[in-house]
């Protein structure tokens, strides 16, 4: 019992922390440009098919800077010459352009990958076990995971309250119009923002392609949750963003080890008619799935600005 | 719409405009009626069932999305339970051998729809904009991700089936040709399309309008943006739910892929590309994507690619869809300026086909070097068959898109400049505001 629950919350917090790689991401994105990347998972699914691709040809380590570099590139080409575009047609034409594009890039992924998992394994160097928790082996890779998500988050952290350029970020945040009063390239800098956030996420990608499965549907699945930890932690809210990502990635790692159902509490109750049944015979790791949409729904209802959000939903 | 103090026009017009208002439908089930004699095959029956099923789908979102202002990304939710409920209505049916014919189970599925739109609308539709798009995309994972553990309702990866010729025969009809299905599918969607026409018409529908374009005054007329919102979604939903059976009637299946999020992507891709803004948008989008659809996917693997580019393209350069871009000639048509348009076209025509064609052939070559590497290196683009492993085709393909770009966007410029003289003209006569 132990033994899970130290596993679980490592694991749960390496999945938060990924989350919030992408999530910290969207909410800057979502908060500047005013515009619901859509397309924000694919870039995470770029990053590891890049990560996947350039560790074939240069090996894993320059494939972690180089990457993310290529991923955020191509992000600041698409708000450079896509998003700009859209955007004098409204926020509703913004958001269905990152749509298509989550669209076509995953099908340009398919194009190029096959829709079959590719082949991403772990560096050599940190494929052993980290530490053993009882019987069980903590692998490295993972370890690796949580410390380079955590610096990032760090590093993220110190320069957005630290420093002039995250000065500058805040400021174009609110008040978009006086930033470019007092003379910094506001396009420029959105530019840049978005190129940084779909690079943070292709660094999610990156190194969590190895230890997930690496695959062209890897930006459908993740891409809802990412939205649920925006609404979650509330709009535009960066710590809000932080809890709902911790929140959600605790939540569902436990619940992927949690075996029990209404039937192995209640026992013989069981009801006869098929469709409770199905809903009594039902386990805690397989409705795992669903909790974060299952919270979403509840925080809509009971608490609209999300968690730390101070805007109503 | 935008001057409240004009009259409102009688409801029933008399003389030129009551022929011009009733024409309209009565030449539309003219044509549904003669269209299987016309098209007989099999083929064209099963796609202009397809067409009318995605007719009403596409213009259902379209009350959302094109009325209210409301972009979903869930609504395939209330077609895909439609489906669902329909299918396990048609199987009661026919097991208790109850008086009730096949035509009225589209009906199950709409109040399927409806009531779940009911259950849900509330808390989706508090907000619009992006924060109701995010709602309605958690939603429709909630619900897709728990048909899959439901298994006994939604029957799992595989989904459940029934026998639509199981149920009561009216006129000796069993519904099993594909032709009978035909007609049932064209008399629901002109059913549907005249009650949501007629919907827009009602005062409720203004109010949508309304809701969609500055939400802040129509509370200070005295409503509730809020209860317009859910009105509107619960209509969505119903005639969503009415799609869904007619799918389930029509391929007697359904499983958790009518709940997807690709399923709700059609509706709002036939929607936006046909053009949200106008009635007939919607209806345009339809036959268009589901016409292209069927055509591409015979032609290339990756189909849904150019799907995609299609749509960004649509997003970027004609937000108001094909049915916007129609409507915005028509000042200039008018004007009797359309000629010295239509030679600019022609004009820009030649290198963007040109750009395009390079692009075409340059997918098809990479998609034939890495996917369907085994399927030989004869690729075959537009009819032509040629050699994808020959650097000459490469060049071809390269060449004829940057050629094509470094000309066309001369001609694009030459296009705006006639497009702005003939607006102008347009303007001077009247014809454009």
């Amino acid at each position: 019992m132990f033994e899970l629950i130290i596993i679980s919350t490592l694991n749960g917090v390496l999945f938060g922390m990924l989350l919030f790689l992408m999530a910290s991401g969207l909410t800057v994105i979502f908060s500047m440009l005013g515009v619901l990347n859509f397309a924000h998972s694919s870039f995470y699914m770029l990053g590891a098919f890049f990560g996947f691709q350039l560790s074939r040809w240069v090996g894993f380590w320059p494939a972690l800077v180089i990457g993310p570099a290529l991923a955020g590139l191509l992000g600041a080409a698409v708000e450079r010459f896509g998003l700009r575009n859209a955007h004098k047609n409204g926020h509703v034409a913004e958001l269905l352009f990152t749509f298509g594009l989550a669209f076509a890039i995953e099908e340009v992924v398919q194009m190029i990958w096959g829709k079959s998992p590719v082949d991403y394994r772990v560096p050599v160097a940190l494929d052993f076990p980290a530490f053993t928790v009882f019987s069980t082996n903590y692998p490295a890779y993972k370890m690796f995971m949580l410390v380079v998500s955590v610096a990032i988050f760090a590093v993220l952290l110190i320069s957005v309250k630290r420093t002039r350029v995250g000065l500058i970020v805040q400021a174009a945040l609110t008040h978009p119009h006086m930033v470019g009063h007092l003379g910094h390239n506001v396009g420029r800098i959105f530019m840049l923002v978005f190129g940084f956030g779909t690079a943070l996420a292709a660094v999610a990608g990156v190194i969590a392609g190895p230890a997930l499965i690496t695959q062209s549907n890897m930006a459908s699945l993740f891409g809802p949750i990412l939205f649920v930890v925006v609404v979650v932690g509330g709009l535009g809210s960066l710590p809000g963003a932080f809890i709902a990502s911790l929140l959600i990635g605790l939540l569902q790692t436990f619940a992927v080890s949690i075996n029990g159902s209404l039937a192995s509490v209640l026992g013989p109750l069981g009801p006869d008619h098929a469709f409770l049944s199905d809903i009594w015979n039902v386990t805690v790791a397989q409705i795992a799935p669903i909790l974060p949409y299952v919270l979403m729904v509840l925080i809509l209802i009971f608490r609209p600005m999300g968690l730390l959000g101070t805007r109503e939903t | 719409m935008s001057d409240i103090s004009a009259p409102l026009p009688r409801p029933h017009p008399l003389g030129y405009e009551t022929i011009r208002f009733y024409g309209i439908w009565i030449a539309a089930a003219v044509v549904l009626v003669a269209l299987p004699r016309i098209f007989s095959s099999g083929a064209a029956l099963t796609t202009f069932s397809l067409i009318g099923i995605s007719i009403i789908f596409a213009m259902s979102y379209n009350i959302l999305l094109g009325q209210t202002g409301m972009l979903s990304f869930g609504h395939a939710v209330y077609y895909g339970l439609g489906g669902f409920l329909a299918i396990h209505g048609m199987n009661m049916l026919a097991a208790s051998k109850a008086w009730i014919p096949l035509p009225l189970v589209p009906l199950i599925g709409g109040v399927a729809g409806l009531t779940f739109a009911l259950l849900l609308g509330w808390v989706s539709t508090r907000r619009s904009g992006t924060v109701f798009a995010m709602i309605s995309l958690g939603v429709a994972e909630l619900v897709a991700s728990s048909a899959l553990i439901l298994r006994s309702f939604f029957g799992g990866e595989a989904g459940i089936t029934t026998n639509r010729t199981q149920l009561l025969h009216i006129f000796g009809w069993s519904f099993g040709p594909q032709i009978q299905i035909y007609y049932m599918v064209a008399g629901w969607t002109l059913l549907a399309v005249i009650a949501m026409y007629a919907l827009t018409r009602t005062p409720w529908g203004r109010m949508c309008n309304a809701v969609r374009d500055n939400p802040e005054r129509v509370q200070f007329v005295g409503y509730d943006p809020h209860v317009i919102r859910y009105m509107a979604f619960c209509f969505a939903g119903f005639f969503a739910g009415i799609a869904g059976g007619l799918s389930a009637i029509n391929f007697e299946i359904a499983n958790a892929a009518y709940l997807g999020a690709a399923q709700s992507g059609t509706a709002l891709f036939a929607a936006y590309i046909g053009g949200i803004g106008f009635f007939i948008g919607p209806i345009v989008g339809a036959i268009f994507v589901t016409y292209l659809s069927l055509v591409l996917s015979d032609l290339t693997s990756v189909w849904q690619l150019y799907f995609g580019l299609i749509f960004i393209c649509v997003v970027v350069f004609a937000p108001g869809g094909v049915a916007g871009l129609l409507m915005k000639h028509r000042p200039v048509v008018r004007a009797g300026m359309l000629l010295s348009l239509l030679k600019a076209y022609l004009v820009a025509l030649v290198p963007t086909a040109a750009m395009l064609a390079g692009l075409v052939l340059g997918i098809e070559i990479i998609v034939r070097h890495t996917v369907n590497a085994t399927e030989g290196p004869n690729i075959n683009v537009f009819g032509i068959g040629l050699n994808s492993t020959n650097p000459t085709v490469w060049l071809l393909s390269v060449g004829l898109a940057v050629a094509g770009y470094a000309l066309g966007r001369r001609t694009w410029a030459y296009v705006a400049r006639a497009w702005d003289h003939a607006a102008t003209i347009a303007r001077e006569k009247g014809y454009l505001a």
